[in-house]
């Protein structure tokens, strides 16, 4: 039991070349940033759109000419999309009697469904009358309806706010565990990707540019949109050999020192080199000490997540650093202020193009 | 200063209203078959503009085609051009020496002047841009991604039309013919000009108030307040989506 994609279709001023699979025992996160393509698999994969050339299937069964109402595919909505004019009860029997269901036996269906879900007394509720967690329920249980093979999550949480999302992927997760079919989730929101699938792929205008695991993508990040994602700095250029046995990576941004990857010939083209955010220190003067690259530059965000806060630096190469929230009041770091940044040579991960990686690998 | 010069003639009305043979003009033989003639035809009238407007309120609202802004243009036309005018031009098209009219007499023996399906298309000419402009604004203001949803959920092109996007539709139509309808009950030059004045056929309401005030000028005001009543009755119907500002 799998989901195989294998699609191609060309637009005006947009082409997708997509590929990826997802087994019945995971949950795969589609991610790409917005006009990427994610909305435009979708379709394909609900039946909506067709592509020019190669195949869905689901189950070893292509997919390719049933129709959206044979398809054995549950949609979620970003925002759920609850019809307004529809009850609760009516809202999750619209698949049945869309698919021509006779109304008496779709409405049993949906009171049954609605009482899984804990929401049998709010059945005759309009979705204005809904709570946010009561409307997610009656969402859920309408794209369950009619018993899928494949859950499609699109962005469920991306317009909720921060503790509304935290609920509401508790109840997905829960799904998600318990749903017997493939199950792939379309985000542009790292956060819902990393707590909610197993396995990410990455799609970029259109193609997919790298699929793993979380981990695999906390290693080795293959393109900047992917480094963002899992919070990593991300360095890519031309790695030169120094006289002292380091080496210096050119990237388009500025250059920093690394260990010289034994492997490595002098000098390499396309070298990718990943800095976790949390080895690169913060400083108020310029630094002493050991570390080989430092640099100085505007602070341009401080995000905060939990006790922890994100500065990013307007330094070249910009860089990401994360320090405790104590050392953001002791150094007096402000947005628009200056400051320096230093991390050593050895704590940059070296990824040389044929895929062998050395230097400390980041986890 | 602006209110008392529209609540004047209203004033006007209710002053010279000879209350004591109200009830007598009321349910004369001539004002029944009036009223009863009125009913009709704006009905019809209105069930008429539902039918043609819908699909092309539907076309215009989501389909990008050259010449739309001609279409809407031709569309409005109605409501700004004088219904005399709209009367002569529904007699060169479909009187019985008419482009169409011409045509119909002699295929089918067909003559619409002055008959009360004369009165129906004139009053329906005139009240069909207010039905097409509430529907279209309503299409627009639907939220898309329900209707991408419906999709989504299996539903085909017609279900999604009857389940989804016409109720969504609703108020935004009944609004739209509840002005059409008002304004078809309303309706005088173009009728006159069209379908002429005859009793019981096409003598609606405003022709028979027309008519009552060469003869019986004060009689006249009792039947022009039945019909303020009948604007008075839509605007309260209406309240929420004319008055709110």
């Amino acid at each position: 039991m799998s989901l195989r994609v294998d699609v191609a279709l060309q637009r005006e001023g947009f082409s997708l070349e997509a590929a990826f699979d997802a087994s019945v025992d995971e949950t795969v996160a589609l991610l790409g940033p917005n006009g990427s393509g994610k909305s435009t698999v979708v379709s394909i994969l609900a039946g909506l759109i067709r592509p020019d050339s190669g195949h869905v299937e689901l189950d070893g069964i292509r997919l390719d000419d049933v129709p959206p109402e044979e398809r054995p595919v549950g949609v979620l909505f970003q925002d759920l999309l609850l019809f307004p004019h529809l009850s609760a009860l009516e809202n999750v029997a619209f698949p049945l009697r869309a698919r021509g269901a006779a109304k008496v036996g779709a409405r049993r269906r949906a009171a049954e469904a609605l009482e899984r879900f804990g929401m049998a007394g709010r059945a005759g509720a309009r979705p204005r009358d809904l709570s946010g967690g009561e409307a997610q329920r009656v969402a859920l249980a309408r794209t369950l309806i009619t018993e899928p093979r494949l859950l499609l999550l699109d962005e469920p949480t991306s317009s909720l706010d921060v503790a509304a999302r935290a609920r509401f992927r508790r109840l997905l997760s829960e799904t998600l565990r318990t749903f017997p079919g493939v199950r792939v989730l379309v985000s542009h929101d790292p956060v819902e990707a990393m707590t909610l699938a197993d396995r990410l792929v990455v799609l970029e205008d259109g193609r997919v540019t790298q699929a793993g695991t979380p981990e695999d993508f906390r290693r080795a990040p293959r393109t900047p949109y992917a480094a963002e994602l899992v919070g990593v700095n991300l360095f890519a250029g031309r790695l030169e050999r120094l006289p002292d046995g380091a080496g210096r990576l050119v990237a388009a941004g500025g250059e920093l020192t690394v260990a010289w990857p034994p492997q490595a010939s002098d000098p390499t083209e396309d070298v990718l080199a990943v800095l976790r955010p949390a080895d690169v220190s913060l400083h108020r003067e310029c630094p002493e000490g050991s570390a080989r690259n430092v640099f100085h530059g505007r602070i341009e965000e401080i995000a905060v997540e939990g006790t922890r806060a994100r500065v990013r630096l307007g330094t070249h190469p910009a860089l990401v650093a994360e320090v405790t929230l104590g050392s953001v009041s002791r150094l007096g770091l402000a947005e628009g202020t200056a400051a320096w940044a230093s991390f050593k040579a050895v704590e940059v991960a070296v990824l040389l193009p044929q895929g062998t990686s050395t230097g400390t690998l980041v986890g | 200063m602006g209110a008392a010069f529209v609540a004047l003639p209203l004033v006007g009305l209710l002053a010279r209203a000879p209350w004591s043979r109200a009830a007598a003009i009321l349910s004369s033989d001539s004002s029944r078959t009036a009223f009863r003639l009125s009913l009709e035809v704006s009905g019809l009238a209105a069930a008429l503009d539902l039918t043609l407007g819908l699909p092309l309120a539907w076309v215009l609202a989501r389909k990008a085609f050259p010449g739309r802004t001609f279409v809407r243009g031709l569309v409005v036309l109605p409501l700004v051009m004088p219904p005399v005018v709209a009367g002569v031009a529904l007699l060169a098209a479909l009187g019985r020496r008419g482009l169409v009219g011409a045509w119909l007499d002699r295929a089918f023996g067909l003559q619409l002047t002055f008959t009360t399906g004369a009165a129906v298309l004139a009053t329906a000419l005139v009240s069909f841009p207010l039905v097409v402009l509430a529907a279209e604004a309503g299409l627009r203001s639907i939220d898309a991604r329900l209707e991408q949803a419906a999709s989504f959920l299996g539903a085909s092109r017609w279900y999604l039309m009857r389940r989804v996007t016409l109720p969504l539709l609703g108020p935004q139509i009944a609004a739209g013919a509840a002005l059409a309808w008002a304004r078809a009950l309303g309706e005088f030059g173009a009728t006159l000009m069209f379908a002429g004045n005859l009793r019981g056929r096409t003598q609606t309401l405003p022709l028979a108030v027309f008519e009552l005030s060469q003869t019986d000028p004060r009689g006249a005001t009792v039947l022009a307040l039945a019909l303020v009543a009948v604007s008075l009755a839509v605007i309260v119907a209406l309240r929420r989506r004319l008055l709110t500002p």
